[in-house]
């Protein structure tokens, strides 16, 4: 006790300061590093949940290497991430900044747009899945029959699966991103568009040298945030696909999905934990790459 | 609360006769299944029934959801944690003996000749070495569900006894619109459900050929009979355009909302196919092969004793177990479940095999078989894509079959290693 007395005032903040920051780290160890190390540990290890682990080294990763599927699945993480931050970016800032000017009804399309982003996924996906039916119950080719345009098959096709369900994932999204970018939007200052109005500028010219430039934080944020997102989408693909999860022929699935069937289906834990590793490093060196392509420049 | 009271009781007395020194002890097990409402149900009424008999062990069942069933339990017993008594999945039977998990059950008790004898014979695939290590107190097998009012309106009488009929009644009882969708389907078809197993154990064997070799470790259905089963299979869409895979999304949503013929399903499907207002069926056997041949496919859980159990706690567990095998529990859980006896002593008997429900699927169990799965969910995905690379990517028969099967030696040689 007598060692603490003896502390100066900013010694003791200091130890105070460690005193309440040590539950979060506390949780932040145990909850989250010891996993996290105990993954890349195991992801060196052939496991079944059941037995003792056995050390295997580099095998796991060998068999990724060799591993047809993965290079699918790897393939197809990165077409969603492709398709789905370009798409979803552009969307949602054309939501944001026409809905920016509108002040008709402003907070109830605001609401509209936010909706499904507060919307359970599953139950979301269950709805589109259902949308996407052949006749008789799906919704669009119910539509399409009737007047006269053959069935489009959305989901039982290798090439129309997946982006049929990367929109209701990125329409998920959306909300979330519109409110972002209109947050950005807010945040220009008015003094920029009046210079420009008194010089006599094109709406074209505003656009593209005053408020895309002065996006730029938000727009990272949106690019590294999205991109995470979509690296990995799960449960759009799984929910719509339970029956041959990330089918059909694996042209849906995802690596996170691939991780989730390989520990929880086929009980591999240190294959599925290789996965894991793998994704980690994706995601990891996407983040690092946008940060540094986005945020480089800015001065 | 009476429970609770004659617990209070129970323990009130052993706490008597152990202070007095007697030999009575009141012992614990405790039992762990997963959550199905009417298996929760049928196991109190059993555990209520075992504590009447033997009032000197008391049982205690805890149940989880499905989906975290099996790895709650892989994680428990190895900790010490878990159960005394377990149900398992037939097929995840060697992966517990491997982890020494559970123990083969004593001879003295689980005579494994009575066995044999007794039970329908593919319980035998819970057999290692001459010992069984788990038995079942009920099984599925598949049967061929058939809509009474679909059939009454095409005019057919009675439900197809072969594969020839099947193909013809199902032409009846489909229906197209005007654009040559299909709106109703004679049969349903989809890998993704039971149709795997059908394909598997029974379509293969009565075309002539033997899927797996080598007590299920080698894959057998590359020759003619697998291409011929195959070839059945995929031409009822592609051929006789009397069905369509993933119509109304799940073959039984699309029977379920009257809208197919005919449907394949395992024994589980009574219970919530009863619930169905407005939906009138019948069973039948699986249609006889060309020559005749019946086959069929069975599953089941089974029951088995940790290794955890030791002591008086390993005594008590052999009791129940043998209770849980005895015929009055198996007339029980069909009773209450739905599931069917795995003994032909229960399920036989004239009450069981001629019910116009049951009957079809008790009568199939006698020529059952069950695959000894490797990894189930990846077995599966090896015929799913089989279908789906010529149903979508129009790939020739023999050639998907022959990289199905490549696919699925593949996991069978990863799991025997």
């Amino acid at each position: 006790m007598s060692a603490y007395k003896n502390l100066s005032i900013r010694q003791k903040q200091i130890v105070w300061a460690w005193l309440f920051l040590a539950i979060p780290v506390l949780f932040y160890v145990v909850i989250r590093f010891y996993p996290t190390g105990t993954a890349f540990v195991i992801s060196f290890q052939e496991w079944n949940l059941l037995g003792t682990r056995t050390w295997t080294g580099l095998e796991n990763y060998e068999k990724l290497w060799n591993d047809p599927v993965f290079w699918k699945v790897f393939r197809n993480t990165f077409a969603y991430l492709l398709l789905g931050t370009p798409v979803s970016l552009v969307i949602s800032f054309v939501i944001a900044y026409h809905l920016d000017k509108t002040r008709f009804l402003h907070g109830f399309l605001r609401m509209l747009y936010f909706l499904p982003f507060m919307t359970s996924a599953v139950a979301m996906a269950w709805v589109w899945r259902w949308f996407y039916q052949p006749v008789p119950i799906g919704l669009f080719n119910n539509l399409l029959a009737s007047i006269g345009i053959p069935q489009i098959e959305f989901l039982n096709s290798t090439t129309n699966a997946l982006p049929s369900i990367l929109a209701p994932a990125i329409w998920a999204g959306l909300g979330f991103q519109v409110i972002i970018f209109m947050a950005g939007l807010r945040a220009i200052p008015g003094s920029y568009y009046e210079a420009a109005k008194i010089d006599g500028v094109g709406w074209w010219t505003v656009l593209t040298r005053i408020t895309l430039p002065l996006l730029k934080p938000t727009i990272v944020f949106i690019v590294v945030f999205s991109s995470i997102g979509f690296l990995r989408i799960f449960d759009h693909v799984f929910n719509m696909t339970t029956n041959n999860p990330g089918g059909p022929l694996n042209s849906t699935k995802p690596l996170v999905l691939m991780i989730y069937e390989t520990a929880f289906s086929s009980f591999n834990m240190g294959y599925a934990a290789a996965q894991t590793v793998v994704l980690f490093l994706i995601l990891l060196v996407v983040s690092l790459l946008q940060l540094w392509i986005l945020k480089g420049d800015n001065t | 609360m009476s429970k609770y009271m004659k617990r209070m009781a129970l323990s009130g007395l052993t706490a008597l006769a152990t202070l007095f020194g007697s030999s009575a002890m009141a012992v614990e097990i405790e039992y762990w299944q997963y959550f199905f409402d009417a298996r929760v149900d049928a196991m109190e009424q059993l555990i209520e029934k075992f504590e009447a008999a033997n009032p000197d062990i008391t049982v205690k069942m805890t149940h989880f959801p499905y989906a975290d069933y099996r790895t709650k339990v892989a994680a428990a017993i190895p900790a010490g944690e878990g159960p005394d008594v377990v149900q398992l999945f037939y097929g995840w039977l060697n992966d517990y003996i491997e982890a020494d998990l559970i123990q083969p059950l004593p001879k003295d008790q689980f005579d494994p000749a009575a066995i044999d004898a007794e039970f329908f014979p593919m319980v035998q695939a819970m057999k290692r070495d001459g010992a069984y290590y788990a038995l079942p107190t009920a099984v599925r097998s598949l049967a061929l569900f058939y809509n009474t009012r679909l059939f009454d309106e095409a005019g057919i009488e009675n439900p197809p006894e072969t594969l020839e009929e099947l193909v013809e009644t199902a032409k009846k009882l489909t229906k197209v619109d005007g654009a040559g969708n299909i709106t109703q389907v004679g049969i349903t078809t989809g890998m993704t459900a039971q149709d795997h197993h059908w394909w598997r154990e029974v379509l293969v064997r009565q075309f002539g050929g033997e899927p797996y070799k080598e007590d299920y470790k080698t894959v057998n259905y590359t020759d003619d009979a697998g291409l011929a089963a195959l070839n059945f299979y995929v031409d009822l869409e592609k051929e006789h355009k009397v069905t369509q895979s993933g119509f109304m999304d799940e073959p039984q949503a699309a029977f379920k909302g009257n809208r197919a013929g005919m449907h394949i399903d395992g024994s589980f499907r009574i219970g919530s196919l009863n619930k169905v207002r407005g939906l009138k069926w019948g069973v039948a056997e699986l249609p006889a092969g060309p020559d005749g041949a019946r086959s069929n496919y069975s599953s089941y859980w089974v029951n088995g004793i940790t290794s955890k159990a030791e002591g008086e706690k390993y005594d008590a567990a052999v009791k129940f177990l043998k209770y849980l095998t005895s015929d009055e529990a198996m007339q029980l859980w069909l009773d209450v479940v739905g599931e069917l006896p795995a003994k032909p002593s229960v399920g036989m008997v004239e009450a069981n095999a001629n019910d116009p429900t049951f009957g079809p699927f008790i009568r199939g169990l006698a020529y059952a078989n069950t695959t000894k799965f490797a990894n189930e969910s990846a077995q599966r995905q090896a015929m799913v894509d089989m279908v789906a690379r010529i149903d979508i990517e129009g790939q020739d028969p023999a050639e998907s079959l022959a990289a199905a099967a490549a696919e699925e030696q593949k996991v069978l040689d990863d799991y025997y290693k």
